[in-house]
């Protein structure tokens, strides 16, 4: 297993230093990498219920959430500090979680990704539709917060949000791993395994997927107020369905058999658009469905499993 | 008279137009191996879903040890002290025999962690331990989808064993493994069973295997228990003879 684990965690440092470094010579990298995190934050909760066999097609309701959070904190009360935002953020997200938790961990596959999508379009259509509160589709604009007190200008805070993200990136990605080595992890992976084993073990598989399931939503919200405070707004757009299908997508893209997976595919999928959307406008998606085609074709396992397949033709080769 | 393990009074279910269960009453007593023995479709896998508290049944009760277990959820009963092993193993194919080892015996401790390694488990030393017991120590670090039938059998009986439980329910231990192995697995089983002082109840179809390993047996016959008693008088019966070894 460790033997596994290890020439990835070497490419996940190597990541993390490089989105640490590369900003520095590039300044149009920095708002780049940020996002390439925050969203890897939120993919790491898909990767996370994927290892259940489950998957979301709702979770952006959880984003939206973290992200409403420091809006509605700027519009009503004002001012907030970048701390303030990733913990409230943090936590109405996970309280969400349990309670949609409650309801969707009762069902499994198909109906599962249904539930969490009704769910998320509920949430999407009263942001939508409180326009007293939420000022509809225009979103609520989220001033530039403080960071424990001290303010800076947007060029200097576009890298105090990268470095606030990469902290929360290898902390989450660090906890994730743990969490999926641990008995919790490894009961969430025997829930998609065998179910009933596990209840003829005397463990609730309900409660071993809502624990996952809460997790999961924290790590969505906490990405979303991340990603709120980078764009400096948050929309309706952050809890639609299509924003779901973006976290879904990312995950294949990177591969769920590690966590790593999540800030691989975050990368390949933030560059892609960056760099697409600069030079080739409206085409983007399409470059990105082509993508999503070869990599569903070459490499179902995703960015990640291609290390695991070079790795096995080396050793077949010998 | 030997205390009364799991005590099944009066229980009755029906499926549609099939009576599975038409009035059982059985005691399990503490320290035996109890052999339920039957023609397909009499009611003995039937037995074990209820006494596990997958199956409700319409009338009767259970009790274990003299607590009332009747349509408990199946992990509450686990938690009790019954543990099952299936016909079919049932294990986590994905995983390692270790680790699911180690999940049962997370699973059994309770609350589980979800920061510190599973490997990282005090009981890795006496699942081993229990994983020897059954003759499949040497598959620790496989992962359980790569075993053979036979083994994948004993792994999912040493899960049972890891729960430590007082009753251990197994439904066929020696199906779907070669005749040649089944005296090795029935010997490796019943010895580990008196090591760990464990009581069970099998369901058996072969007459060998129930009067070498048997104290006693039950004959179910359409729903209803039959006959009770050693296997020598079991087997000795005419009727037994006639209607369920087909002699």
């Amino acid at each position: 297993m460790s033997g596994r684990v290890k020439p990835v965690t070497t490419i996940a440092t190597i990541f993390f230093l490089a989105s640490a470094v590369a900003p520095l010579f590039v300044a149009s990298w920095a708002t780049l990498f940020a996002l390439i995190l925050a969203k890897g934050i939120v993919v790491l909760g898909i990767i996370l219920l994927l290892q259940a066999g489950q998957v979301s097609f709702g979770h952006a309701m959880f984003f939206a959430t973290g992200a409403y959070t420091a809006a509605f904190w700027g519009k009503y009360v004002g001012g907030g500090d970048i701390v303030l935002f990733i913990v409230l953020g943090g936590i109405t997200s996970a309280v969400f979680g349990l309670i949609v938790g409650l309801f969707v961990v009762r069902y499994r596959e198909i109906f599962f990704g249904m539930l969490n999508l009704a769910f998320s379009m509920v949430l999407w259509s009263l942001l939508e539709k409180m326009f007293h509160y939420t000022n509809g589709a225009d979103g609520i604009r989220v001033p530039r917060p403080a960071l424990l007190g001290l303010s800076f200008t947007p060029e200097t805070f576009q890298y105090v949000i990268l470095y606030v993200s990469l902290l929360i990136a290898v902390v989450a990605f660090y906890g994730v791993q743990r969490y999926l080595d641990s008995p919790l992890g490894h009961m969430l992976r025997a829930v998609k395994s065998n179910e009933t084993r596990l209840e003829y073990l005397g463990t609730s598989a309900r409660r071993v997927l809502l624990i996952g399931y809460v997790i999961s939503a924290f790590l969505g919200g906490i990405g979303g107020t991340l990603v709120a405070i980078i764009q400096q707004i948050a929309t309706p757009e952050f809890g639609f369905w299509t924003k779901s299908g973006e976290f879904v997508f990312i995950a294949i893209l990177g591969g769920s058999a590690h966590a790593f997976g999540a800030f691989a595919g975050a990368a390949m999928f933030e560059c892609v658009r960056f760099y697409a959307a600069a030079h080739l406008a409206d085409t983007w998606q399409l470059i990105l469905g082509a993508v999503l085609i070869v990599i569903i074709l070459y490499a179902p396992n995703g960015l990640i499993g291609l290390r695991q397949r070079y790795g096995q033709a080396k050793q077949g080769g010998h | 008279m030997a205390n009364v393990l799991l005590s099944a009074k009066g229980i009755k279910i029906r499926f549609g137009g099939v009576v599975a269960a038409d009035g059982i009453d059985l005691d399990v007593l503490q320290g035996e191996n109890l052999a339920i023995i039957g023609p397909n479709g009499a009611g003995k896998t039937t037995f074990l879903n209820i006494s596990t508290g997958y199956l409700r049944p319409q009338a009767g009760s259970i009790t274990f040890l003299g607590q009332e277990i009747t349509a408990q959820l199946p992990r509450t009963i686990t938690k009790l002290g019954i543990a099952r092993a299936f016909q079919i193993p049932q294990l986590f194919l994905d995983q390692t025999v270790m680790e699911n080892m180690l999940i049962a015996a997370a699973s059994r401790l309770g609350s589980p962690s979800g920061f510190r390694a599973l490997s990282a488990l005090p009981e890795l030393s006496e699942m081993e331990r229990l994983l020897d017991l059954v003759g499949v120590k040497l598959y620790a670090s496989r992962k359980a989808r790569e075993l053979p039938e036979g083994q994948r059998k004993l792994v999912d009986i040493a899960l049972a064993l890891a729960l430590k439980p007082r009753l251990l329910l197994m439904d066929e231990p020696t199906s779907g493994v070669a005749s040649a192995e089944k005296l090795e697995i029935m010997d490796i089983l019943t010895s580990a069973l008196a090591k760990e002082k464990v009581t069970s109840v099998f369901v058996e179809h072969d007459m060998d295997m129930v009067e070498r390993y048997a104290h006693r047996v039950a004959v179910w016959n359409v729903g209803k228990i039959q006959k009770v008693g050693t296997p020598a008088e079991v087997l000795a019966d005419p009727k037994v003879r006639e209607q369920v070894i087909g002699i």
